[in-house]
């Protein structure tokens, strides 16, 4: 077959020219290594951030605590308009009974205190237990809450909510540029070490050219000489993330700082890491030298 | 039938100079022609238009049926596959012997590999190299690496062989050699031949039609010419 036996000719050639021009390919190859390593940091920052924002948005609560005297018709009245908010999630509601048993239940001393006191003469609140839908607006969501009659008091840890909500928010924005910005970087690094070995090989492809190569016939080589350089450019940065990353993991146990920043566990997510650096990787290569041998299949 | 069919090209470059003024030519099946003229006839400009490295400004030139003022960049390979091409410096890669150089043509078209050897032999045969496969084009006289690229052109079987001052870098002796190996192949493999050259003794002894040009204009076309200096 002759696509076949034209493929097997490229693949052939590309690693002719790789080690034919090693320096060369040796100078490409480190490139892309030190840039993938830094894009996989990236990547795995980037998903371990929006991991734990996720982890920690769905924690996120607003505790409504209704006014001591409410009746049974003020809670139902109360739970339509929670149920009319927009941003209102699901909701969890707990009478005061409940919050006694609870109570009751945790701890000796407030098992005895407690029950010195008659329902109807009870200090406890109905509460409700509110999740949102957008952690964002969850400032907006606890005012309109508020403004209901019989809410006494909200609760939803305000100021250091709202700040990480945003920090997390530009800490993934920037994670996400740098990934990018590095990306372009390694094109352009590639694109001019390949044409460094090309314009060496400017002679050849002229040549080919002349003897009624196809442009198909002529780039498939480079093509797949970037992505070889690709390839073995990605190598140690998968066994760096691999490896370090595990490390890392249980270095702190699978917790950053508090119980609450959660770490992703490494199975699956080195081996998808370890696909998307790959994939990056021979893409780059691709890209790279797809482009710089386009320049001389004008001849 | 005409194989090669020029009309009313015009040719001007970038920068404003005119090489070629409205040409009508027409070179038949077989043919032997040679095409000559002072520097700046639009000799070299002519034979590039026809293996499209240069574009004619207006005008048609039609090679073996394809009209090669139109064709796209990238098909322009159709084109080269029916031509084969010979330069004054071979070019021929250094890197590969006499066999690879030559059989790098049929390589990039995608032949399968007996069909390349039968065909590599066979067109280095006719070029008298058969005995030096293995040579690298550096260890060769000039005279024999221009006989290695005569084989990589003719390898593909073209209709249509260009040659651009193939004997510009060699001695009397040595051009007269490969002179010979042409007109063998015009003979035997019935390859249509055109011809750049400005040597004398070579136009004046082989006794085939002569194209003259000068200052980009057709001066004549005469079968079984000679070089005549006053109409350059």
């Amino acid at each position: 077959m002759k696509p076949f036996r034209m493929l097997g000719r490229s693949i052939r050639d590309a690693f002719k020219s790789v080690i034919r021009n090693f320096s060369l390919s040796l100078a490409s190859i480190s490139c892309i290594t030190i840039t993938l390593i830094i894009v996989a940091i990236a990547i795995i920052a980037s998903f371990n951030v929006q991991n734990f924002t996720k982890e920690i948005e769905r924690d996120m609560t607003i505790v409504v605590f209704l006014e001591n005297d409410a009746t049974e018709e003020d809670v139902e009245s109360v739970k339509g308009k929670i149920e009319k908010i927009n941003n209102v999630d699901n909701y969890k509601f707990q009478s005061k009974v409940d919050v006694k048993k609870q109570m009751q239940a945790e701890s000796e001393v407030f098992n005895r205190v407690l029950d010195e006191w008659e329902d109807d003469e009870s200090p406890l609140k109905d509460t409700f237990q509110v999740k949102v839908k957008e952690i964002e607006n969850i400032g907006k969501t606890a005012k309109q809450i508020q403004s209901i009659e019989k809410v006494s008091v909200v609760r939803y840890g305000e100021g250091m909510v709202d700040k990480m909500v945003t920090a997390f928010a530009s800490i993934e924005k920037v994670t996400y540029g740098i990934v990018i910005a590095l990306v372009i970087v390694t094109v352009f690094l590639i694109i001019n070490t390949i044409k460094l070995t090309i314009s060496a090989r400017k002679r050849e492809i002229s040549i080919m050219r002349l003897v009624g190569a196809s442009n198909f016939t002529i780039k498939t080589p480079f093509i797949v000489e970037g992505m070889i350089l690709g390839l073995f450019g990605s190598i140690v940065p998968i066994i760096i993330s691999t490896y370090g990353y595990l490390a890392f993991y249980n270095h702190f146990d699978g917790y950053l700082f508090s119980e609450l920043i959660q770490l992703i566990k490494p199975e699956p997510f080195i081996y998808t890491t370890s696909l998307i650096v790959l994939v990056i990787g021979i893409l780059v290569g691709m890209i790279g030298s797809a482009s710089a041998v386009k320049k001389y299949l004008k001849v | 039938m005409d194989l090669v069919r020029i009309k009313n090209v015009e040719k001007k470059y970038k920068n404003g100079v005119t090489a070629i003024y409205d040409l009508n030519l027409a070179i038949e099946k077989g043919a032997f022609v040679f095409v000559i003229g002072g520097s700046g006839s639009g000799k070299s400009t002519l034979i590039k238009m026809l293996y499209r490295e240069e574009k004619p400004t207006k005008g048609q030139i039609i090679v073996g049926g394809l009209d090669v003022a139109k064709l796209k960049n990238r098909k322009v390979y159709k084109l080269r596959r029916k031509l084969g091409i010979v330069f004054q410096d071979y070019r021929l890669l250094p890197k590969q012997t006499v066999y690879e150089n030559v059989a790098f043509a049929l390589e990039v078209i995608g032949a399968k590999k007996d069909e390349i050897r039968v065909k590599v032999l066979k067109a280095l045969e006719d070029v008298g190299l058969k005995h030096k496969l293995h040579e690298y084009p550096d260890h060769l006289s000039g005279g024999e690496q221009q006989r290695v690229a005569i084989a990589r052109a003719i390898v593909n079987d073209p209709k249509l062989l260009l040659c651009d001052e193939p004997t510009g870098n060699l001695d009397p002796d040595m051009s007269m050699e490969i002179m010979k190996v042409l007109e063998d192949i015009n003979e035997k493999r019935g390859t249509t031949i055109i011809m750049v050259t400005h040597d004398k003794d070579i136009v004046n002894k082989m006794k085939k039609q002569v194209i003259t040009l000068k200052e980009g204009r057709l001066v004549n076309f005469k079968k079984k010419g000679t070089y005549n200096n006053e109409a350059i």
